[in-house]
């Protein structure tokens, strides 16, 4: 699966490798299938409409939704937010948030806020923690929405998503998770957590493509949800207005099929795993990084620092040294693929106290071996003992 | 040669949309029970292009295989 020397630890932007079921089925795809699906009923359409059938099924069950017609596709977890935040909200509306949140969620509704939507920020701890009860206290007569991120990008905190649905469910209130850094890393159970809208992507944790993502809509709820694009579905054409049902309403235009392909795929290698097997081994690889980095003098690692209440994301920095400096010499000179900055959560920074120099992101994936872990820990070691004499 | 031409009447399940069609596709091929993915025949009309024709006998088990799992927009007699 893995073809080059680098270690690789940027898995919270891109995962990679990838199964090699991903590229096998989207190379089947483009080589013997091609077609539009659901645009006419011929032998190749309806493959590649059982294609994008087959996904949602797997998607569905790794969710544990009931009906996979639940599940549309989007280009990204970016769009997915979007389409909830934006379809959902109207002026006069209320919408509570974290100050954990990716520009994802902020932006959308920093941009709603100047059309009339008033919006709360629930601060976290320094830690990224998130309380449910201080959500449930932000909770007004008008509050149509909370939206939260499963685990935060920036250092791998987990929501108490359970908490928060279950209140939002008492107090009649909308419930979306930005599901970007969990989807196929750590259980999700769309009825257990009480989850309205679930917007995930599929290049990161469900090991698919870059440019294909989803929206899980819970049952009856394409009622109150504008689509954000209208246009040709394959249904209804003789009809001049967008269709009601799903996933035709979220679903305009010839859709990303090859994509889906791959992120099918990618999902099904999950199932087969078993998300248990992933979030053990991810959890093993986190707590390694965790102890390691925190034993070396001069680094703060940030967030909770508890392998069992984070995914496989680990922040840190080397005092007065610069973490797009650090990123550059662990790529170098050691060959590590790190991240640096403010991983577009500026918010996020601001909570834990790192804006705006922002940490070195290291992000381990189903892939990363232990060896490889113990290897950035020296590298790390390493630069730090270096910029410590220079100093 | 007259016998082989013995008429077998078919019925058809027609869709609001593909999704649904192929969704009803899984969960008879999941029960076993023959059918076939055809264009909607000219007489009839669809939201959808395609429809599942399946053996006239077959109707009652079909309506509960596919009742409450799959939106059904109609079901005819060929």
């Amino acid at each position: 699966m893995k073809e080059s020397d680098v270690i690789y630890l940027d898995n919270a932007a891109s995962s990679w490798p990838k199964p090699d079921a991903t590229w096998q089925a989207m190379e089947h795809f483009m080589r013997s299938i091609g077609a539009n699906p659901g645009r006419s009923g011929h032998r190749l359409s309806i493959e590649a409409g059982r294609i994008l059938m087959d996904a949602r099924e797997v998607l569905a069950e790794l969710f544990c939704a009931e009906d996979p017609l639940r599940i549309c596709f989007v280009k990204n977890a970016t769009e997915a937010l979007n389409l909830a935040i934006c379809g959902i909200l109207r002026p006069g509306d209320h919408c509570i948030t974290s100050s954990m949140e990716h520009n994802s969620v902020m932006r959308p509704l920093r941009a709603l806020e100047r059309t009339g939507v008033e919006v709360t920020v629930v601060p976290c701890s320094p830690q990224g923690e998130l309380d449910p009860r201080a959500i449930e206290k932000a909770i007004k007569k008008k509050t149509r929405l909370i939206v939260t991120t499963h685990a935060s990008n920036v250092v791998g905190t987990l929501m108490p998503i359970s908490e928060i649905g279950k209140i939002a469910g008492e107090h009649g209130v909308f419930f979306c998770i930005d599901a970007a850094q969990t989807a196929g890393a750590y259980p999700i159970d769309v009825k257990k957590m009480h989850i309205d809208l679930l917007a995930f992507t599929g290049h990161k944790s469900l090991y698919g493509p870059q440019g294909i993502g989803g929206l899980y809509i819970r049952e009856g709820l394409e009622v109150d949800l504008e689509p954000l694009m209208r246009g040709g579905t394959g249904s209804r054409s003789e009809f001049q207005e967008q269709p009601d049902f799903m996933p035709d309403k979220y679903e305009s235009g010839t859709p990303n099929t090859v994509g889906v392909a791959g992120l099918g795929a990618g999902a099904r290698f999950i199932l087969t795993q078993g998300v248990a097997r992933i979030r053990a081994k991810e959890q093993r690889l986190t707590r390694m990084l965790i102890e390691g980095l925190g034993s070396i003098p001069g680094i703060s690692v940030y967030g909770c620092r508890d392998a069992e209440r984070q995914v496989a994301i680990v922040s840190f920095a080397i005092h007065d040294l610069s973490p797009s400096e650090i990123t550059m010499e662990l790529d170098e000179e050691f060959g590590i693929m790190s991240r640096p900055g403010l991983h577009c959560a500026p918010a996020a920074h601001q909570t834990i106290g790192t804006f705006s120099q922002g940490t070195v992101r290291l992000s381990a994936g189903y892939f990363t071996t232990e060896e490889e872990i113990a290897s950035t820990v020296v590298a790390v070691e390493n630069i730090t003992a270096r910029f410590r004499k220079q100093g | 040669m007259a016998k082989e031409k013995q008429a077998t009447s078919y019925g058809v399940v027609l869709f609001q949309s593909i999704s649904s069609a192929l969704r009803a596709e899984k969960l008879l091929k999941t029960e076993g029970i023959a059918y076939k993915l055809i264009p909607v025949p000219r007489h009839l009309s669809s939201d959808c292009g395609v429809c599942i024709r399946f053996l006239a006998e077959n109707e009652p088990q079909i309506r509960k295989v596919l009742a409450s799992k799959v939106e059904i927009q109609s079901i005819c007699v060929l």
